[in-house]
C-alpha cells in the first residue's frame, strides 16, 4: 500500500547573507534547517515530531505543508510527486491544497483580525471548494459545530474570542476542506492545560470521524505521547530517531532522545536523576557533513562522531536511529542488526 | 532538600522563623474603562530562607500579578487596596520609592516572563549586567565589566568574553533568558521571584536552568518564588506550593503532600487536566467553564464556584472560608 505521504531525501536550505564586505569572495553562509529526512505517514495514522527550538521540525512541517518549497528531495502525496510544484502555484491547485492544511502555531496571529470566525473558516471554502451562498453558510456552520464552536460565536471577532475558542476556530479552518493530512505546529502550546484536554480530544474525536493523517509538531513529549503512533526526533535538521511513540519514549536508543526523555518532569513525581546536556548545540549555518550534528553535547560521543556522520540502523519493531552507538532494547531480535560498529 | 532546610534553619537559629518574604491580605484592584477588575483578594504566601514556593494556576490567576505587586512594579492602574508585605521585616508598600529602588536588584530581584522584551535591546548585555552591579553590588567601574563576565559564564553562556558584547537580539531567547538569570543573581538576592523563568525554553535548556537556580538558592540561602503553570516543573523544584485561581490562594501545601491528597476541587482537576506519562488522553480531565469575570460586582465568595461540581448551597455565603491545619490552606468550605 502507498503511504499517504512519502517523504525523500528532503532538504530546505536557506541562504544567508554575507557577513560583510570582507567577505564579499567568500561563499555566502547556508542555514541547512532541514537535512536528508525521509518520512511516511500512512492514511489516518498520526506521527510526531519532537525537538527543541531550532531543530528545524516547523521548516519541515511548513515544507510539507507545501508552505515552502523544499531544495532537494521529493514528498509524494498518494504517490504524486508534489514537491516539485512552487508553493505559489500548490496554493491556487484547489484540490491538491484541499488535501493539505495546516493548523498554526499561534492561533491568536494566524487569523486576520478583521475576519469574524465565520469568515476565517468561509475563506478557504470559497476559495478552494467554490462554495458560496447557502451551501457555504451550511458547511462553515458544520465544520464549527465540529469542532465545538457555538454558532452564536461565528459572527465575532478574533480579539473577542477566548484563546481556546480561537484554536477551534484554526482547527475548524484547516478541517473545512476535509483534508487528507493535517499538519498541527504546536496546536496547544499557548493554551492552558484545562483547554488543552479539550482541544487534543477534539482532534483525537476529529480523526476518527474524517481519518485524516496528522503530522503533529510538538516539544511537549506528555502532549504528543498522547496522540500520536509514531514519533521522529529531530535535531539539528536531522531525524535522530523514529519509531512507534510507546517504544521510542519507553526506551530511547538514541542519547539525545533519552536526554529529552529524562528532562521532562511529571506531577507529584520527583525523577531520581538526570542526564544533562552540556554545552551548546551546534550551529545550524554550514555544518560539518563529516561529524554528527549532535557531537559535543552527547554524553557517550567518542572521536569517531566527529570524523564520520553516524548510519542510520534499523532496529525492530520499525525503529530506525542515526547514531553510531545506539542503545538497544533488550529484544532477542537484537542479533540480527546490521551495520552496528564494532566497539 | 527538607533535610537541608533544616540544617539551615539550625545554623542560623531563632531569625529563621521570621520568613523571608510574607504577603498578608493582599489586595489588588485594576481601573479599567471597562470597570475596576478584582485582580487579587486576601493573597497570602510566605517565603523562608532557601525555600522554593511555587505558584501555580492558569493564565489570568494572579500569579504576575502578586509578583510585580510584592517587587512594586504594578501598572499606574493597579492599586493595593489592602494587605501587608513584609520582606525581612521591611514594609515594602509602606516604603519609600527610594528604599524600594535599593532594595531591588540587591535584596530582591526578578526573573521576568519574556527575557528578551525585559532587557534592553540597544545595550550590549554585558553593559547591562555591569550596569546592576554599580548600581547595587558595589563594583566599581573598573571591576563591573570583568565581574559580569563571570556572571555570563556562571550562568553557563559558552564563551561570556566575547557574548558580553552581543546586543539581545543577537543571542536566542535561551540565551536571552540566562543574561536574565544573570542579571536576576548578580547582586545575590535573599529573595528571588521568577516568573515563568523557563517558558520558551527547550526541556533540556530548562532543567540545565533550573538547576543553576536551586543550586545558587541552597548556596546562598536565597529564597525563591516560582511562577509557572508548568506542574511538573513545581513539583522538581518546590518545596512548597500555593495554587491560585482567579485572584485568590484557593490552597496551599507542601509539594508532596498536594500532589498526593489535593483538598480543593480547583487543585485536583489542575493536576487531573494535566497530560502525564501512564495517563491515555481519556485519562485526563480538562476544567469545565472559564475564570469568572474579575469585573464583576456581584462576584461569589468562591471564585471557583460556577466551574466547581463539589458546589453547595453553602458556598455561595460569605465569608470564604479558609481552613489551615498543619502547614496547609484550603480554600474551601467543602474540600476533598
Amino acid at each position: 500500500m502507498t503511504p499517504l505521504l512519502e517523504v525523500t531525501g528532503l532538504h530546505r536550505r536557506f541562504v544567508l547573507p554575507k557577513p560583510g564586505l570582507a567577505q564579499w569572495r567568500a561563499p555566502a553562509p547556508v542555514l541547512h534547517a532541514v537535512d536528508d529526512v525521509s518520512l511516511s505517514v500512512a492514511a489516518g495514522e498520526t506521527v510526531g515530531l519532537v525537538g527543541e527550538s531550532g531543530c528545524g521540525k516547523s521548516t519541515l512541517a511548513r515544507v510539507l505543508a507545501r508552505l515552502l518549497d523544499p531544495t532537494e528531495g521529493s514528498i509524494r502525496l498518494n504517490g504524486e510527486e508534489i514537491g516539485s510544484i512552487p508553493a505559489a502555484r500548490f496554493g491556487r491547485d484547489a484540490t491538491r491544497r484541499a488535501a493539505i492544511q495546516m493548523v498554526f502555531q499561534d492561533a491568536e496571529g494566524s487569523i486576520n483580525p478583521r475576519h469574524t470566525a465565520a469568515e476565517a473558516i468561509a475563506r478557504p471554502l470559497r476559495q478552494l471548494k467554490g462554495l458560496s451562498g447557502e451551501a457555504l453558510r451550511a458547511r462553515v456552520t458544520e465544520a464549527a459545530t465540529l469542532c465545538g464552536l457555538p454558532t452564536a460565536l461565528l459572527s465575532r471577532f478574533p480579539h473577542q474570542l477566548s484563546g481556546g475558542q480561537k484554536a477551534r476556530v484554526g482547527i475548524a479552518r484547516a478541517i473545512a476542506t476535509e483534508p487528507a493530512l493535517l499538519v498541527l505546529d504546536e496546536p496547544t502550546s499557548a493554551l492552558d492545560v484545562s483547554v488543552q484536554v479539550v482541544i487534543l480530544d477534539l482532534l483525537k474525536s476529529l480523526q476518527a470521524r474524517m481519518g485524516a493523517a496528522y503530522l503533529f509538531v510538538s516539544h511537549d513529549l506528555n502532549v504528543v505521547r498522547l496522540l500520536c503512533d509514531r514519533v521522529l526526533v529531530m535535531y539539528l535538521g536531522k531525524v535522530m530517531e523514529e519509531g512507534p511513540a510507546e517504544a521510542v519514549f519507553a526506551a530511547p536508543a538514541h542519547p539525545y532522545t533519552r536526554a529529552l526523555v529524562g528532562a521532562v518532569s511529571t506531577p507529584g513525581m520527583k525523577r531520581p536523576k538526570r542526564v544533562h546536556l552540556t554545552g551548546e548545540p551546534r550551529s545550524p549555518i554550514d555544518p560539518d557533513p563529516k561529524a554528527c550534528r549532535f557531537h559535543g553535547r552527547c554524553p557517550i560521543g567518542t572521536e569517531l562522531c566527529a570524523r564520520r556522520a553516524p548510519p542510520v540502523h534499523s532496529l525492530p519493531g520499525g525503529r530506525r536511529v542515526a547514531c553510531h552507538f545506539p542503545t538497544l532494547p533488550e529484544t532477542p531480535a537484537n542479533a540480527s542488526l546490521e551495520g552496528a560498529p564494532a566497539a | 532538600m527538607s533535610a537541608a532546610a533544616t540544617l539551615d534553619a539550625a545554623k542560623i537559629g531563632p531569625h529563621a522563623r521570621v520568613p523571608v518574604l510574607d504577603v498578608r491580605d493582599l489586595s489588588v484592584e485594576f481601573r479599567t474603562r471597562s470597570g475596576l477588575v478584582r485582580a487579587l483578594e486576601q493573597v497570602s504566601l510566605a517565603v523562608h530562607r532557601g525555600e522554593c514556593v511555587g505558584v501555580v494556576g492558569e493564565s489570568g490567576s494572579g500569579k504576575s500579578v502578586t509578583a510585580y505587586a510584592v517587587m512594586r512594579l504594578l501598572d499606574a492602574a493597579g492599586r493595593v487596596t489592602a494587605g501587608d508585605v513584609r520582606f525581612s521585616g521591611i514594609d515594602l508598600l509602606a516604603a519609600s520609592d527610594a528604599d524600594i529602588a535599593d532594595l531591588r536588584g540587591r535584596e530582591m530581584s526578578m526573573i521576568f516572563q519574556n527575557p528578551r522584551a525585559a532587557l534592553n535591546p540597544i545595550r550590549p548585555v554585558g553593559r547591562q549586567i555591569a550596569d546592576v552591579l554599580i548600581r547595587h553590588g558595589g563594583v566599581t567601574r573598573d571591576q563591573a565589566p570583568d565581574r559580569a563576565v563571570q556572571l555570563l559564564a556562571e550562568v553557563g553562556i559558552p564563551d561570556p568574553r566575547r557574548r558580553a558584547h552581543a546586543y539581545p537580539f543577537e543571542l536566542s531567547g535561551g540565551m536571552c533568558q540566562r543574561i536574565g538569570i544573570a542579571l536576576a543573581l548578580a547582586c545575590r538576592p535573599a529573595l528571588l521571584i521568577a516568573d515563568e523563568p523557563t517558558t520558551g525554553l527547550d526541556v533540556t535548556t530548562q532543567a540545565v536552568i533550573m538547576d543553576l537556580v536551586t543550586t545558587l538558592a541552597r548556596e546562598r540561602g536565597m529564597a525563591t518564588v516560582l511562577i509557572t503553570h508548568d506542574l511538573g516543573l513545581a513539583t522538581e523544584y518546590c518545596d512548597r506550593i500555593v495554587v491560585m485561581h482567579a485572584g485568590h490562594v484557593v490552597e496551599s501545601a507542601p509539594t508532596a503532600e498536594i500532589f498526593a491528597t489535593p483538598r480543593h476541587p480547583y487543585t485536583a482537576k489542575l493536576i487531573a487536566a494535566t497530560p502525564r506519562p501512564g495517563v491515555p488522553l481519556s485519562g485526563l480531565v480538562s476544567i469545565p467553564g472559564n475564570l469568572p469575570d474579575l469585573r464583576a460586582t456581584n462576584l461569589a465568595p468562591c471564585r471557583f464556584l460556577a466551574r466547581c461540581d463539589r458546589a453547595h448551597a453553602d458556598c455561595a455565603v460569605p465569608p470564604l472560608l479558609r481552613q489551615e491545619e498543619e502547614g496547609r490552606m484550603v480554600a474551601c468550605r467543602h474540600p476533598l
